[in-house]
């Protein structure tokens, strides 16, 4: 691809460019895809939007990259840093703060090594913390690589984050 | 006491989120009535009218009079939409996962029924990015009813068509705001939108569009087979029907329950959430999310519904009841609270944008033994420039009321805050898990 000023823009995997194909159908105006465009991205090239993936998407949809960074950086599920291989999402909100939330984050970083906002030294876990995730009545909870795991234990946040790969 | 049930029924049988086991439990049944008897376009929107029913997003405004604000198509005609708000994202709030995830096809035949009232030609439903399970059990549904002639063209085999989009947000709070989510869904920053022009004028790409919530449109097609006499013997004579309760923070049962309204909020913790959590006492509440002001234990008789609600001086929201036993901190819940607008808010109104930063950085000076007695002072001033109606959309109401709730009902823990230069509630995590 190039954009308006033919210089040469990285491109989409042709995976993806097919599902857009599709999608940008639901609308009246393709520029709405621009969201579940972003996700799928996000999803498919390594966990985060790269200046590169916005460029390709602004492209895409005829739009200035720009106007996709503005987009992009709105949204807190959009990552701009690439993250480990995993990722732990904590809900630090009220309900799972009232249930021992601060104890679930001091746990999932001593177990990981990874520093809150931050990604561990062998690049496996990057921990955050994030708003209300709609699981207040089984807190707390976390979201480990867009799974939950709620009323969480100590035993059961030992059990997860030592099963996985 | 006992009462009946029917937001929940379905969703308690195993296998129900599939068409075939869904049908068998009545689901499109008042699709079809509706469609083949016909009933016509206002006579739906009039026996919505007729039940009182209320939206169930946190504004308690009524369902049918929001549709009936639709201009007439023979006068207008742009395409029309119905925009699904499922971006639950009210602190507290879990009660529309529920649905989605056990039920959707319920929700699928609200939102057909809400279509064909308001003669819209398509539904966006907008998921909250994180609601994956969720996401992915509505989108299965839409296309199983698509492949039973019950989504798209000629539904039924009648001159009914609508076609049903899913959409997924991106974990910002402010989309669940009705222009915000508008503005989300046409690929752009949540930014609410100033009103008016309403969303029935000028909505989703500029054409009449309604926004409802998930559980509110999942009440529709009980209404129309049972019928709005029924809906108004339950509940009370201004909030009629069930609603789905969130109970969470400390109590021995959090759960989703429906109830009706009306009950007093003492028996929904005592006798349906089990009490308060290890045997304590409760020490104040929230009635509907964080958003609603902060109650003490002493209005917990309160019935919950709207208007005994709002006599408290708090709000209905959304019914997720909040709990605090008697060993929380309110400052810390609050520095929480103020945390999470801080994140949330937009940005283009700078009582909000400021505002809310200023009121997380008093609560954690307060909690972390920075604060003086003028700031419990400028807390009440600062919310009072906020809100109410002040800036574009509801988040500085959102904000700044639960503030003013704090320091009416708990300026005395404030000040023993800054007295003792911290917090002086032993514990300072609010959950107690080690006490």
């Amino acid at each position: 691809m190039t954009d308006k000023n033919n210089n040469p823009v990285p491109d989409l995997p042709a995976k993806l460019i097919e599902e857009f194909d599709r999608l940008v159908q639901n609308y009246p105006e393709a520029r709405a895809a621009l969201i579940p465009m972003l996700h799928r991205c996000q999803e498919e090239l390594g966990g985060w939007i790269s200046p590169e993936t916005m460029e390709a998407v602004a492209t895409y949809l005829s739009m200035e990259p720009v106007e996709v960074y503005g987009v992009a950086t709105f949204y807190p599920m959009f990552r701009m840093s690439p993250p480990g291989r995993h990722v732990v999402s904590i809900c630090h909100n009220i309900s799972c703060e009232l249930r021992g939330a601060e104890d679930v984050v001091r746990q999932v970083c001593e177990l990981t090594g990874a520093k809150l906002k931050g990604t561990s030294p062998d690049g496996k876990f990057t921990v955050q913390t994030v708003e209300c995730q709609g699981a207040c009545a089984n807190a707390p909870m976390f979201d480990l690589d867009g799974v939950y795991h709620e009323d969480l234990t100590p035993e059961r946040v030992e059990s997860i984050l030592g099963g996985v790969e | 006491m006992s009462f009946e049930t029917y937001l929940l029924d379905r969703c308690k049988i195993e296998g129900a989120h599939e068409l075939k086991l869904a049908q068998q439990h009545g689901a499109y049944e008042a699709l079809t009535k509706v469609l083949k008897t016909p009933l016509s376009t206002t006579d739906v929107i009039d026996v919505v009218k007729a039940s009182g029913l209320r939206g169930r997003g946190g504004a308690g405004f009524p369902t049918g009079l929001k549709w009936s604000f639709m201009p007439d198509p023979e006068k207008d005609p742009r395409p029309r939409y119905v925009a699904v708000n499922a971006d639950e994202s009210e602190p507290g709030t879990c009660k529309d996962r529920v649905l989605m995830e056990l039920d959707p096809h319920g929700l699928i035949e609200g939102v057909l029924l809400a279509a064909y009232a308001m003669r819209a030609q398509a539904a966006y439903i907008y998921v909250r990015g994180e609601y994956r399970l969720p996401y992915n059990r509505v989108a299965q549904a839409v296309e199983e009813a698509r492949a039973a002639g019950l989504v798209g063209k000629n539904i039924l085999g009648t001159d009914f068509s609508c076609e049903i989009y899913m959409h997924k947000g991106a974990g910002a709070y402010i989309c669940g705001e009705e222009t915000g989510l508008m503005e989300s869904l046409e690929g752009k920053r949540g930014h609410p939108r100033p009103k008016p022009p309403f969303p029935a004028g000028f909505g989703l790409w500029g054409n009449p569009t309604t926004v409802n919530n998930v559980e509110s449109l999942f009440n529709v097609p009980f209404i129309l087979t049972r019928g709005a006499d029924w809906f108004r013997t339950m509940g009370t004579e201004a909030s009629t029907g069930n609603f789905l309760c969130g109970i969470s923070g400390h109590v021995a049962k959090p759960g989703v329950y429906e109830l009706p309204f009306g009950l007093p909020a003492r028996e929904i913790l005592d006798e349906h959430a089990g009490g308060v959590w290890k045997g304590r006492k409760l020490k104040a509440w929230f009635p509907g999310g964080s958003s609603t002001g902060l109650l003490p234990a002493n209005t917990i008789d309160t019935p919950m519904d709207h208007d005994s609600i709002k006599a408290t001086g708090s709000m209905f929201g959304t019914g997720a009841m909040i709990m605090l036993d008697e060993t929380a901190c309110v400052v810390r819940a609050s520095e929480v609270i103020a945390r999470f607008y801080d994140h949330e808010s937009c940005g283009q109104c700078s009582q909000c944008r400021e505002g809310t930063q200023w009121l997380s950085q008093i609560f954690h000076r307060l909690e972390n033994g920075q604060g003086t007695m003028e700031d419990i002072d400028t807390l009440e001033s600062l919310a009072k420039s906020m809100a109410p109606g002040r800036t574009i959309c509801a988040l500085a109401d959102a904000a700044a009321i639960p503030t003013l709730a704090v320091v009416k009902h708990f300026r005395g823990e404030l000040e023993a805050h800054v007295r003792h230069k911290g917090c002086p509630i032993r514990n300072r995590t609010l959950a107690g898990a080690n006490a």
